[in-house]
């Protein structure tokens, strides 16, 4: 029987022929990504050596990367001297893939890994984040973990018994009415099978519509896939991969494509037809409350959010820039804009984006997750309600259990800025 | 003979069992105080020590969806809570058997709050309403760091075992 790509990755990175749904592996990790929380695996590194007699040394400080992007700058002192601790321990391990909170190297871990080329196709990525999954749009197996088992894999090398999940594939066919966006096809997806539709599987995408995709829309459908449940989401890769590899993270090397094999057996397959998908909103206070955006027309903001690990990308804030241009935003509504990184303000700046959405009367943030979850800026008043293009919606998410979010692409997001009013964009604001 | 104190539905996600806001704290002894901090009423309970160490919380499917933050365990752990679900979410089940938090997947559990629950190897018994439910055992992969009393002192064991290794080989060479 042949392989889907998540198990041909199992088994490069265990060095055997075949691996079967089920089977328990120690993959070796390419790649092991933390944010602020390397301040709890760092403990935990520690606590693993102690009475060893040995010197805590991590495997390999080449696959270990550290991004801050949580709380940044930071918003406590408590933060402050965490931060200031990873610092001094990345200087003593050698990890050079720190990116620290600055300009030229810096912003959210989802945007940093592909950006810079750390992700490669076949690659096993692990990472304290739930959202680790966003690395399957470039063809790696890529999933969350705890800060124990970082300190493990810091430890190792090597991710600890993982039990080969079984793979879901979903195929979207078909081409997406203007307006309607990658964001929008995750959101059906996730109000299709539920949060809890992908439990231990992975989600591999096909079709045309993914075929003619970019990397920027795969990495908004995998960076969601846990909001599904998903190990992780993943699009084997393709031309499309080789150009953004190339082309936007500059990578050198040999890229291997990794496709799964035509005989390869799925756990179940969901066919999408994404030219009758309308724009989605995720209503309060779950991921797959999803409904057309039409069913929730009216409903009165008091904040837009667009950016993030999932919409900060560069085609995500021209869409906004473009609906926003030579308009403003309603009164009583602010609107936040956080870019995925540092890179993607500057060629937003390039390109007048930024002019235009401050023009209309945006907030510029700096690139990270604060406001998504809650921890700093951005936060909700009592009774309030955000229209976000952010990934989760639960109760108390953007710093308030007595608000509300909703979740949407930034067409939706930008649209409804310039009404104060949730809006279909392909009505276009007043 | 522990008392369900609290019965949640479906789909409780860790921004309720640890609210983002709080994530700046990752030391376990410091993360219990905001347990469950968004329900005001049993975060109180929890604080004053009213609610007895090693209570059951009963929960339906994919308890502990979300984020990966280990805190949402942490912070369970320092009550000595058992965890008794339909289901767990895939990240939060492997950070309760890491940190060694009791999680018992039961796909049929009723209980109510105040419920007595007896638990055996296979079966959880609510005694208060006569009946027993199946257990669903926890995923083979995990028994050996289960075993070995949680992920740091088997990932220690590992090293060991690595380093002794090691040692071995060298010794052999030098002979």
């Amino acid at each position: 029987m042949g392989m889907t790509v998540v198990q041909k990755i199992l088994a490069r990175a265990t060095n055997q022929k075949t691996v079967e749904v089920g089977d328990v592996l120690e993959p070796k990790v390419d790649v092991a990504m933390s944010h602020e929380n390397a301040a709890l695996v760092i403990n935990q590194f520690l606590e693993i050596y102690k009475d060893t007699n040995l010197e805590p040394k991590v495997f390999n400080p080449e696959n270990i990367v550290i991004i801050f992007d949580h709380r940044v700058p930071a918003e406590s002192s408590k933060t402050a001297t965490n931060q200031k601790r990873i610092r001094e321990f990345v200087l003593k391990q050698g990890i050079k893939k720190f990116h620290d909170i600055r300009s030229d190297e810096g912003g959210i871990c989802h945007q940093i890994l592909p950006e810079f080329g750390y992700v490669r196709p076949g690659y096993v990525v692990v990472g304290t984040d739930s959202h680790t999954t966003t690395h399957g749009a470039l063809g790696a197996f890529s999933f969350g973990i705890g800060a124990t088992e970082m300190a493990s894999v810091w430890v190792l090398g090597a991710v600890l018994n993982v039990e080969v999940p079984p793979t879901i594939k979903v195929i979207v066919n078909g081409k997406l009415s203007k307006y309607v966006l990658p964001k929008d096809i995750i959101l059906y997806l996730i109000g299709k099978i539920s949060a809890q539709g992908a439990n231990y599987k992975v989600i591999e995408f096909h079709g045309d519509t993914i075929k003619n995709m970019s990397v920027s829309g795969r990495l908004t459908l995998c960076n969601m896939s846990v909001e599904a449940g998903a190990t992780s989401g993943i699009v084997p890769s393709d031309e499309e991969t080789i150009r953004y590899l190339r082309e936007e993270a500059k990578v050198k090397e040999r890229i291997d494509i990794m496709t799964p094999d035509l005989d390869a057996h799925y756990d179940s397959v969901i066919e999408i037809d994404a030219s009758k998908i309308s724009p989605q909103i995720a209503c309060p206070h779950e991921v797959d409350n999803t409904r057309p955006v039409n069913e929730v027309e009216g409903t009165k903001i008091d904040q837009i959010v667009i950016g993030s690990c999932t919409n900060g990308r560069l085609g995500d804030i021209e869409v906004a820039a473009k609906i926003l241009k030579g308009k403003k935003i309603a009164k009583g509504v602010r609107m936040l804009v956080f870019p995925a990184s540092w890179r993607i303000y500057r060629e937003a700046l390039k390109k007048g984006y930024i002019e235009t959405l401050v023009n209309s009367g945006a907030i510029i943030m700096n690139s990270g997750c604060g406001c998504c979850l809650g921890v700093h800026e951005g936060a909700l008043g009592d009774g309030e309600v955000a229209l976000s293009t952010t990934n989760r919606n639960f109760k108390g998410r953007m710093g308030n259990p007595n608000a509300g979010v909703y979740l949407c692409s930034p067409a939706v997001a930008a649209a409804s800025a310039i009404t104060g009013l949730i809006t279909d964009p392909r009505k276009g604001g007043r | 003979m522990p008392k369900v104190v609290l019965k949640l539905i479906d789909d409780i996600s860790t921004d309720t069992i640890y609210p983002g806001r709080f994530m700046a704290t990752v030391l376990p002894e410091e993360t219990p105080q905001f347990a469950f901090a968004d329900n005001k009423e049993f975060n109180t309970k929890l604080k004053n020590n009213e609610i007895p160490k090693g209570s059951t919380i009963v929960a339906g499917n994919n308890f502990g969806c979300g984020s990966s933050r280990e805190q949402a365990v942490s912070c369970l752990k320092g009550y000595d809570f058992i965890i008794i679900a339909k289901g767990f979410a895939r990240i939060f089940l492997q950070n309760a058997i890491n940190l060694g938090l009791r999680v018992i997947i039961s796909p049929d559990i009723e209980a109510d709050e105040g419920d007595e629950i007896e638990l055996l190897r296979e079966e959880v018994i609510n005694k208060t309403k006569s009946k027993r439910f199946k257990i669903i055992s926890l995923p083979k992969a995990r028994q050996n760091i289960i075993d070995a009393g949680g992920l740091v002192p088997y990932t220690r064991k590992r090293l060991r075992e690595i380093k002794n290794n090691l040692l071995k080989k060298a010794q052999v060479t030098e002979d």
